[in-house]
């Protein structure tokens, strides 16, 4: 009820100062960035703190930017305060040559999985994760195929002889 | 007599092993979809399990960055198909709230009676079907009668029954029709008796009890650490209701309650979800009463830059061109944004997060599948159980293959 967004970020700008960044609120939602390699520290402060307790971990997702040099890949995490109803998201942005992240799996149980199919999908190398390795897609994939270096087909492509699927020769 | 000497190709410790490995599934007829649990069986205990998922993985993310927002529903269909017009709300309310649309309240109401109808079609499945993996075939059947009737109900307002796609961004596609109001009004009227039969067979019937009591239980600790939302999550004690924590739809303007369990194990489960059709049921009835005092023709929000106006209109007027055309070569401009919204699915929390960039399709989409995120405890929750156990467990978390998968 009266934890606010300024509040959050008056305590971690308190206990971080400059690891903690990035602060905005789209749609009312608190977003900050915090360093790679004090994820964990962060997430643990929120978790611990009396007055902050995000004690429930929504998601776990990744976002590719391929234009962005040395923080291609960005690790979000949507934490969640049941007893105060705050929801905050939390970035890490790590580079895509050697994309290494501290796993949340200590403070989460549900961070396995989530952990595991960022991993499938975007490569993030999870230190620390007790069974990294692939979930949804084969084990025999060699790329991580959410990366947008691999587009999918535009649809609206016209130079392809296709048509036993309705897509005649010559348009 | 065996020759010692026989070269016989078995893995390394598999004569000393004490345990016997068991693949239940993928395709097993009491799983209830595309589950594989490799479990270690001693005797007939279970010592660990392993799940693997990803039988049925459809790459929706990656097929949602090419393609413009409205056909981005019939993929949230086929995540939780026993409650598809929850997911293609809970995708409307996300475009909506990141283009900012204020939608009416009778959408509001409409909504939230075909939400709510789709959350019975859920519950009513997955507690039909407990009582079916118990031995009980009956309560089932009176049940599913009742499903056919809301696949009627979807049928006369959207054309289709199973993945619905139903409605679009900023309200429905065509007003509910008087034989769906007639249906609804049908289903107000006979459901109560069926739900109270079934419960009758089920609910204090003494196998049922020692099948499900005590049987894959967990805390409200370790079941938020493990990230349940949903009947599975209110099972173990926690009152965690998106519809109550942050209202959509107009969900503040009714009066229900949130079922609360103890134990959180199959039994609990059950009452929970039980407790929440009737909840549903009142919630409709609510509704459908708020609606008598609104007009009965605004089934839409005047949003013509993003709504697909009428065919007819298309074909005769020259703005209603313009807008088809526009919205469907994807030229309308999106605002560039980040969003997370979350509806109650009928399993938990699913939550849609959406990045734009501005362009005709989402930058990324990623769907929170309450199921993906709980199934995790599956393992724990069989440890030391019996494999009639496992099966019980399975179905009374609801697990669906589509929403596993994505």
């Amino acid at each position: 009820m009266s934890l606010t967004n300024e509040r959050i970020q008056q305590r971690l700008t308190e206990k971080f100062g400059d690891v903690v960044t990035g602060y905005e609120e789209p749609y009312g939602m608190l977003t900050f960035t915090a360093q790679r390699e004090s994820n964990l520290k962060v997430m643990q402060f929120l978790f611990d703190d009396e007055e902050l307790r995000f004690q429930f971990l929504t998601d776990i997702t990744a976002v590719h930017y391929p234009e962005r040099k040395n923080e291609e890949l960005a690790v979000i995490y949507h934490l969640h305060n049941f007893v105060d109803n705050v929801r905050i998201r939390m970035k890490v942005f790590a580079p895509v040559a050697a994309p290494k992240v501290y796993t949340a799996t200590s403070l989460f149980l549900s961070a396995n999985w989530m952990e595991r199919e960022t991993y499938d999908f975007f490569g993030i190398d999870f230190v620390g994760h007790p069974n990294l390795k692939r979930i949804l897609n084969v084990d025999e994939m060699t790329y991580f195929p959410m990366r947008k270096e691999f587009p999918l087909e535009d649809s609206m492509r016209i130079d392809k002889d296709d048509e036993m699927f309705g897509r005649g020769g010559n348009i | 007599m065996l020759d010692q000497k026989q070269h016989v190709n078995l893995p390394q410790g598999s004569i000393e092993k004490t345990t016997t490995t068991l693949n239940l599934g993928p395709t097993h007829p009491a799983t209830h979809g595309v589950f594989q649990n490799i479990l270690e069986i001693d005797g007939e205990r279970i010592v660990s399990a392993e799940s693997t998922v990803g039988y049925i993985h459809r790459a929706f993310e990656k097929i949602a960055e090419r393609r413009p927002y409205y056909q981005i529903t019939p993929l949230t269909d086929r995540l939780n198909y026993c409650s598809s017009p929850i997911n293609n709300m809970g995708w409307h309310l996300t475009v909506e709230k990141l283009l900012g649309i204020e939608v009416p309240k009778r959408v509001d109401y409409l909504r939230v009676i075909i939400m709510e109808l789709a959350r019975i079609a859920d519950h009513l499945i997955c507690n039909a079907v407990m009582g079916v993996d118990t031995g009980a075939l009956t309560g089932f059947v009176y049940l599913m009668t009742y499903r056919e009737l809301i696949y009627e109900i979807y049928e006369e307002i959207c054309g289709s029954r199973l993945t619905t796609n139903i409605g679009r961004v900023g309200g429905f596609e065509r007003n509910f029709t008087p034989v769906a109001w007639e249906k609804i009004h049908r289903f107000l009227e006979e459901y109560p008796k069926a739900l109270k039969e079934f419960e009758t067979l089920l609910t204090r019937n003494r196998i049922f009890i020692e099948r499900t009591q005590g049987v894959g239980g967990i805390d409200a600790k370790r079941a938020m650490s493990y990230g349940f939302t949903g009947p599975n999550l209110r099972a173990a004690g926690v009152d965690y209701d998106v519809r109550v924590a942050t209202p959509y739809c107009s969900y503040q303007d009714f009066d229900f309650t949130v079922p609360v369990g103890t134990t959180g194990d199959c039994y609990d489960r059950y009452l929970v979800r039980n407790a929440e059709m009737w909840e549903s049921i009142s919630i409709i009835r609510q509704a459908v009463e708020k609606l008598k005092d609104l007009p009965d023709d605004v089934y839409h929000a005047k949003v013509p830059e993003f709504y697909l106006p009428p065919k007819q209109d298309v074909y005769t007027k020259m703005e209603a061109l313009i807008y088809h055309f526009k919205i469907v070569m994807g030229e309308t401009d999106i605002v560039p944004g980040e969003v997370y919204s979350s509806v109650e699915g009928a399993n938990g929390e699913l939550g849609f997060y959406l990045i734009s960039d501005g362009g005709r399709s989402p930058y990324r989409l990623h769907f929170r599948r309450p199921c993906f995120i709980y199934y995790q405890a599956y393992a724990e929750l069989v440890q030391g159980a019996m494999i009639s156990d496992a099966i019980i467990c399975m179905s009374s978390l609801n697990l669906i293959a589509g929403e596993l998968d994505a």
